[in-house]
This record gives C-alpha cells, structure tokens and sequence, in this order.
C-alpha cells in the first residue's frame, strides 16, 4: 500500500500557473475481478497501462482500460459509477483491499491517479458481502439496503399535509449532528469493510439521522425495530466493535451512531408501545 | 428580414393556461379540475419512469392518493438519480428573512432570470407551492441548516436581491432527494409502488391515440418488457449529456423523452442550455465529466482575471490594481452573484480576449483571499469546507492558499418535452415532469430553481392534475398482451440488434465524445448561423458513421454498459441535429441561447420580442422519408410583467 505517498511535490507543481509543467504518465499493473454473472465463477484477470495520466480519476483510468478492451474485441469491465462526483454512491470497487481505496473519506470516482505510484501494482474487486451478491465483474447488487430503508427507514408525511416548516423549532446542534448521520450514500462500504459484513454503520446513520429531529420522534421506536429486523433478515452480520466501517465510509460516519442505534434498539424494546 | 410583428399560435399547442388575475389562476385552475373517486384511484395505473425529485415526489404523493403506481430507474436504486449531486440550495418564497420577498417576487425574479421566455401561469405556479415544498421536505426529515434559535438559515444565490435559497450544507440536493425517496420506499414497503431499478425505458406504446405504456429493457438481464398503464409519467431529467463533457451524471441520458418525441411528443426550445459558470476546469483528453462547484462560492468569492494576458506572476503575487473583477466592473449590483448566462459569457469573453488562467488559459479565478480576511479561514471552512476538500481532491491544490480556478459547464437543460399547464405532453395521457419539461425555466434558470421545480412538480402540480386525463378522458383498459406492446417490442429488439450489428471499429464513448465536441464549438456558450449550419452537416455524418462504425462486445442478454450507452448516443445525435436547428431558428438572444450576430453594443443579448416571444415546438415530421421536423409556435403572452431588457448592471 502506499499511503505514504508524498503529495507536496505534486501540490508544489500543481500551483504554480500558467507553466504548467507536462506531467509524466504513469504505468501499471492491474488485477481486475472478471465475472460474467452471479452464477459464473470469478477470477483476477492482468491488465497492464502504460499512459496513466496523474491528473485522471481512478474511473477515468479504467474508462481508458475499456476503451482499449472494446478496441480489442474484448467486453469492457462492467463497474457501477454515475456521478463521479462522490455523491450518487454508485461506485463500489475494492482496491487493494480497502472499500474505495487508501484514501480517507473519499469515494473511488475521487481518488486521482496521482496518488499512485509509477510501477504500481493495483487489485481491484467488487465489495464483498454475502448480502451484496455479484452482478458482473466489479457490480454488486445493493438492494438489500433499499429493502432496510422501505421497512422504516423514513418518517411518515403524506404530501400536503405538511405543518409550516417554522413551527416546529430544531436545535442547531441537532439539525447538525442529524445532518452529519444524513450524510451517508448508502455505498456499501462499511459492509464491505467489515469482516462481520455488518451494516450497522448504515442502519444507524439512518436510525441517528431520523431519531434526533423532532419530526422523527412519532415512529422512533417502530422505525428502529423494523429497520433492525430487516436488516438481520438480509444476512448482515453483527456488530463486533471493530470500527472498520468508520475507516473506510467515504463521508466520514462515525461509529458513535451504531451506539445510538443500540440505545435506540433497547430503549424501543423496553417501550409499552 | 420580413417577419409577422406577431407570432401565430399553433392549434395544436393548447397550453390550457387558465385566465383571470395571476394569483388566483392555480386556485381556480385546481377547483375546476375533475377528481378521482378515492376508491376508483386504485384501478388507474400510473407508470413513473425516473426517480429524482419529479419522480420520487411524484410516484410517492400518487401513491399516497391511492393510485397503482410502479416506478423505473435505471441505477441499481431510486436514491442515485442525478437529483442527488444538487449542491446549493432550493428556494422559496418564504420571506424568512424579512428581506422584501414575496411570491411575486419569485416569480419575478424567475420570469425575468428566464429572460422572458417561460409562461406567466406556471411560473407564478411555481411561486406559490415552493413554500409548501419547504414545509413538505422539513415533515420528511430533511435537515436543512438551522440558526441559533432553532429556525430556518438562508442563504443568497445568483439572479436575486433577497436571501430565500434553504440549503442542507453543500448537500441539499442529497437531502432533498433522501427525503424523496424516503417516501417512495415507504410506498414501496406498503405495497402501494411496484419498485423496477436497473430498468431503462426503451420506447413509449401509443394505443388509439393515448399513451398506454412503456416498453423496458431489464439491464441485468437483457430482457425486454413492456408495462401497460393508464398514464406515464417521464421524469428523466435533462440532456446536457449531449455535449459529453457536462456536469450531469454519466448515465444522464435524454432517451426517454427522445422515445417519447419520435412516438408524437413535441420537444420545444432544445437550444437552451445553461452553461454554469463555476466549475472545475477540464484537465485533458481522459476527461469523463465536469465537475459543479456551487454557486453559493460567489457568495464569499471574487472572480478575477489579470488586467493584461500576459501575466506570469502567480496569483497571490498580482495585486489589486492588476486584477480586473469584471463582474464587479460590468454588473455592479449584481456582482460576483449575476445570473449563471451572464457570468459564463463574461468568462468565455475574457478568456476568449487572451485574459484566462492556468495551463490553458481557459479559467478564471474565484479568489476566497478576501473573504477569508474578513471572515476568518474557520468560518470560509464551515461554509464551504466540503466543497474546497472536493476541489482539492480533484486539482491537487489548495483553494485555501490558491484561488480557485473555474470555467464554464453544461449543467442544465431548460428544453424538454412541451407540456401544457397540466404538464401534459402533445400525447395524451403522458406527462412529463421536473427537468425533462420545458416549462419554466425560460431561456435560462436561476440558481436553486431546479430542486424547486422537480419538487412542486411531483409533490403539487401532478397529484391535482393527473386526474384531467383520468377522469376527463374516456379510455378503456389494455394489458401488455395487446399487439401493439408487440409490435414496440420488436422494433426496440431489432434497433438494439441494428446497434450490435454494426461490426464496426469504434466504441460508442469514442463517438460520443467527439458528438460533444462539435455541440460544444458550435451550440455551445456563442452560436452564429454559419457555425451551426456546418454543425447541422456534421451531425448528419457523423449519425450515418455511428450507425455503420460502432462497436459493441458482449451479448445483449446480460449487463452491458456498452451496449446500454450506445443506444443512448444514437439518440442524442438526432437530438443534436434539433438543438442546432432550433438555434438557428431563433434570430435573437435570450439567457443561455447568445447569437453572436445579435448582441447590443456592449455584448449582451439582444432579445428580439416582436419576433420570437415564443416556445418553438418540434414535430416529428411523419411525412417525410428521413428524419425532419417541423416547428410549431406557442406564443408567450406577458400581462403582468413588462418585457425589458434584462439588466443586472
């Protein structure tokens, strides 16, 4: 791994303007998970680059891979991504064994080729979970998280209905600390970096997000125990406070969620209602 | 040149605008629609392809009401449409602030953002529900940002004197969207929506003369499927993709609503693009999409070039009196927060002058120097840090020490699918919502005006005026049995089979690029009439290379994103045919769409009123052998506010 990559040289010639010096392309070896369908038996297939440009994105850097594999006949690598903007939550690689990669609270469309080496070696796969079965080569299917979310991820409020948005008064401190747990893509990354292939990182976010507004406070104990129940009923597996999730989401979740979903869980179970 | 002083109407574009004073339109307009009986609303079954804000607000409130709704995306869940990547903020005419808004106001100010080419009727619609769609959002659990007392924060955005864009950090979009399909899923989970993600409508099924359903290729599996309804809804969004490089998501696509415009949907006003002048400038030939950075930037950031072009010192090193803030210089009132139209073309000018920065010189500067002073750096970080981190990630370099450097990026599409007041299409029964639409926006729209528009109209507009078709139209039951679900079935197997047997050398990518290239240097921030009759030429080659040249591996029985995307480059080159003819059309200037032969002496657009105060529609020409149109006119009528030239000086 090479996280110990010195960014300063870059950054030093990255700023200074209007001579913008040529970058030197970069080469590299990839191993690249090819599976041709849920059923079929995968396997690494290698791949090598040698005109890797430091300004690309990772993806923009797998576009030229297929580029050249349609050129050749060959069907391209089939990987989720669509706002390359680290936003959407669509992109899912696994690289070099990390859920999007070395880089700290960042998705893999924003990780850019500079933060490589020239020679480097790079694995890729999908995210691996047994509740994330594979789709095609780096696509996984994530449906199990939409499932969690329709059974209760969300606070019942039929259109019109709405009382004025001022009525109801929210702390800052709330709408902020709600706001840092609404900030997840629903990406996967936390299940797929955990060894327990847990999604509490990700129910919890929901579960804080919904639990600490006012408005969310009518279905705070049925919203927990079905989102639970579902989730459990996907095959996640449990939490072992191992904190791998945090490490690796993209937006920075924090772990301090899943204990709030504890509390949560136990104080719905302990209700009359 | 010899032109009517005034533009006849097409009959066949009713736009069913109701009459009487502006404010009490929609009211009247909502008495005097039919409804649906609650029990007979589980028998209509509504089709929603997309699941944005339109899409997700739309499916979620029918559903609601008791109408049989399934719903279509083509990502692997509703809550990745591109709705997400919003930034900014929403607005609303709330007057939180106690600034002088009103929804006249709003209505105003985005009459006259759309330089004067958008419907008084819907857009003082729009008005008037974007203060429920805050109330609607907060009850979902949208965790807008928040004063001190626990009230609601609201921030300024380009083309308004007043503060009423509600933001979710640089998240709103995120949020909005959430909240969206928060609401869907709960429909979803009750049974009420049929949920078909990774589904992408290929064709629209048109029975005696009503749109009837759709027909769908499941992109896992390849199958192709058709579901029958008793309305479809398109809330696809825009075809900024059309020019490759744009902010859009990769898989935005203008296929749907292009589907819908061969089977007799007209498409009006294609030519107007909004080009946002704050993004990450492009870094080389690898480049796959352009990055937003928000408008909200402008708020604290100052835009500068160097007085003169050959400026070698570095930016901080240039002091004052070498810096031109040209918009400071030419929009004084406005400054640095003018409309997106304006500031893009201000950009492309002074770097088109030899002015520009960095490698290129294609991008100017968006300086926080000032704003961090004043300020303090802790304070320019909780505003922005999310979207500094973002630009860092991206260029390598740090905005807290170096400006930014931005230029211009297709962003938006105020073209669409013509619809009328009921955001019906010219195909009755088919409606079309949020971006997709023509409808609101004009010739150019003002920042935090999308959300705003895909929400009123999911959660307000079609919830009142779906039942116009439903219950005013006579229309009997069909099922996908029916040969003419067949008969689009097989057209759509052997179009994808025409794709696949090509045999030719090129990917589909390769072509897509170099069809974005060409919009971009003829219908993009500058048109003129030679430009785009070669551009029109050249689209018309390069659509016969495509059909003969591309390539595409893989069978079409499985994930193919090759084959997926070809499709939808086939029909951007026909929708970039129109986009040009359209442009050419239109002998003025007005918001995105600048003519260089019409400007006034000092560069702006010149709008010509006497004749071209009109939405130009697009038929599909049935009678003729190859594809042509022909151009129906709507004439826009403006009896409460008074044209003018658009002036943020």
């Amino acid at each position: 791994m090479s996280s110990s990559h010195d960014t300063h040289a870059a950054h030093d010639a990255a700023t200074s303007h209007g001579a913008h010096a040529e970058k030197k392309s970069m080469r590299l070896m990839l191993h690249v998970w090819r599976q041709r369908d849920p059923s079929a038996e995968g396997k690494f297939v290698t791949y090598k680059l040698d005109d890797v440009s430091p300004d690309m994105s990772f993806l923009e850097m797998l576009d030229v891979l297929n580029e050249r594999l349609i050129a050749g006949g060959d069907e391209a690598i089939a990987f989720d991504h669509d706002c390359r903007e680290g936003i959407c939550g669509a992109c899912s690689l696994t690289i070099n064994g990390q859920p999007h990669g070395f880089e700290s609270e960042t998705t893999t469309c924003q990780i850019h080729m500079r933060r490589f080496e020239d020679g480097q070696t790079i694995y890729i796969e999908p995210f691996r979970a047994n509740a994330f079965p594979v789709v095609k080569d780096l696509v996984v299917d994530r449906g199990a998280f939409d499932r969690i979310i329709a059974a209760g991820g969300f606070i019942t409020a039929r259109a019109g209905s709405a009382p004025d948005a001022n009525a109801l008064p929210v702390p800052q401190v709330a709408a902020d600390a709600a706001m840092d747990a609404a900030a997840c893509i629903g990406c996967g990354a936390c299940v797929a970096a955990c060894k327990n292939a847990s999604a509490m990182l990700f129910v919890s976010a929901k579960v804080s997000h919904l639990a600490l507004l006012p408005q969310g406070q009518a279905e705070r104990n049925s919203r927990v125990l079905a989102m639970v129940e579902q989730m459990d009923k996907e095959g996640f597996g449990n939490c072992t406070n191992e904190s791998e999730c945090e490490a690796a989401c993209p937006k920075g979740i924090s772990v301090s969620n899943i204990a709030r979903l504890n509390r949560e869980y136990l104080r719905a179970l302990a209700s009359s209602d | 040149m010899s032109t009517p002083t005034a533009v006849a109407s097409s009959s066949k574009l009713d736009s069913k605008c109701p009459s009487g004073p502006l404010a009490e339109r929609w009211q009247k307009h909502k008495f005097d629609l039919k409804l649906v009986n609650p029990a007979n609303r589980r028998k209509f079954h509504v089709l929603v392809v997309g699941t944005g804000l339109a899409g997700a607000s739309a499916a979620s409130s029918l559903a609601e009401l008791g109408y049989s709704v399934s719903a279509f995306c083509i990502q692997d869940s509703p809550r990745r449409a591109h709705s997400i990547a919003a930034q900014g903020g929403i607005n609303a005419a709330k007057n939180c602030q106690n600034d002088g808004d009103s929804v006249h106001r709003l209505f105003y100010d985005t009459i006259k953002g759309g330089d004067f080419r958008a419907r008084e009727s819907n857009v003082h619609r729009l008005a008037e529900v974007s203060v429920n769609i805050i109330d609607q959002c907060v009850a979902l659990g949208v965790p807008f940002a928040r004063e001190y007392g626990g009230l609601l924060a609201n921030r300024s955005f380009g083309g308004a004197q007043v503060s009423r864009t509600f933001y979710a950090r640089g998240q709103t979009g995120q949020q909005l969207l959430l909240g969206a399909y928060s609401g869907l899923m709960r429909q979803v989970g009750e049974g009420k929506v049929n949920l078909y993600a990774r589904h992408e409508m290929l064709d629209l099924v048109v029975i005696d003369g009503i749109a009837r359903g759709i027909v769908c290729r499941n992109l896992i599996t390849g199958e192709i499927k058709s579901y029958a309804g008793d309305a479809v809804l398109l809330c696809t969004g825009g075809y900024g993709n059309v020019f490759y490089l744009s902010t859009n998501a990769k898989a935005c696509n203008v296929t749907a609503a292009w589907r819908a415009h061969k089977r007799g949907a007209v498409f009006a006003n294609p030519c107007y693009t909004q080009i946002h002048p704050t993004c990450i400038p492009v870094s080389g030939s690898h480049q796959s999409k352009l990055t937003l950075m928000s408008e909200s930037l402008r708020n604290d950031g100052r835009v500068w070039v160097p007085k003169v072009g050959d400026e070698t010192r570095t930016p901080d090193q240039v002091p004052d009196e070498a810096r031109d803030y040209y918009l400071e210089r030419k929009y004084p009132s406005f400054g640095n927060l003018s409309p997106r139209d304006i500031s893009s073309r201000a950009a492309k000018q002074v770097c088109d002058e030899g002015r520009g920065v960095g490698g290129s010189k294609m991008s100017v500067y968006l300086d926080f120097r000032d704003a961090i002073v004043r300020d303090g750096v802790d304070a320019i970080r909780a505003r922005y840090g999310n979207l500094f981190q973002m630009y860092e990630r991206i260029t390598g370099e740090d905005p807290y020490r170096v400006p930014m450097r931005i230029y211009p990026a297709v962003h938006y599409t105020m073209g669409g699918v013509w619809v009328d007041y009921n955001l019906e299409s010219t195909v009755p029964g088919l409606f079309v919502l949020g971006e997709a639409n023509f409808s609101d926006h004009g010739a150019n729209r003002l920042g935090a005006s999308a959300l705003m528009q895909g929400l009123a109209d999911g959660y307000f507009v079609i919830p009142y005026t779906i039942a116009s078709h439903l219950a005013g139209r006579k229309f009997g039951k069909v099922t996908a049995e029916h040969p003419e679900f067949r008969r689009v079935e097989q057209e759509v197997r052997e179009r994808i089979e025409r794709l696949r047997n090509a045999g030719g050398k090129r990917s589909p990518d390769s072509f897509h690029r170099e069809l974005g290239l060409l919009m971009w240097d003829k219908c993009g921030m500058a048109r003129n009439a030679g430009g785009l009759r070669q551009a029109i030429d050249c689209v018309r080659e390069l659509r016969e290379q495509y059909w003969q040249d591309v390539k595409i591996p893989g069978d079409a029985a499985n994930l193919n994103n090759a084959l997926e995307h070809a499709g939808r480059v086939a029909d951007f080159f026909e929708l970039a045919e129109l986009m040009c003819m359209d442009a050419l059309d239109r002998n003025e200037s007005c918001g995105g769409h600048f003519r260089e032969e019409f400007q006034t002496p000092d560069g702006e657009a010149k709008r010509d009123d006497a004749n071209y105060c009109y939405a130009g529609a697009w038929e599909v020409d049935a009678s003729s052998s190859s594809l042509a149109w022909k151009l129906l006119k709507e004439p826009l009528v403006f009896e409460n506010v008074k044209l003018a030239e658009r002036s943020y000086k």
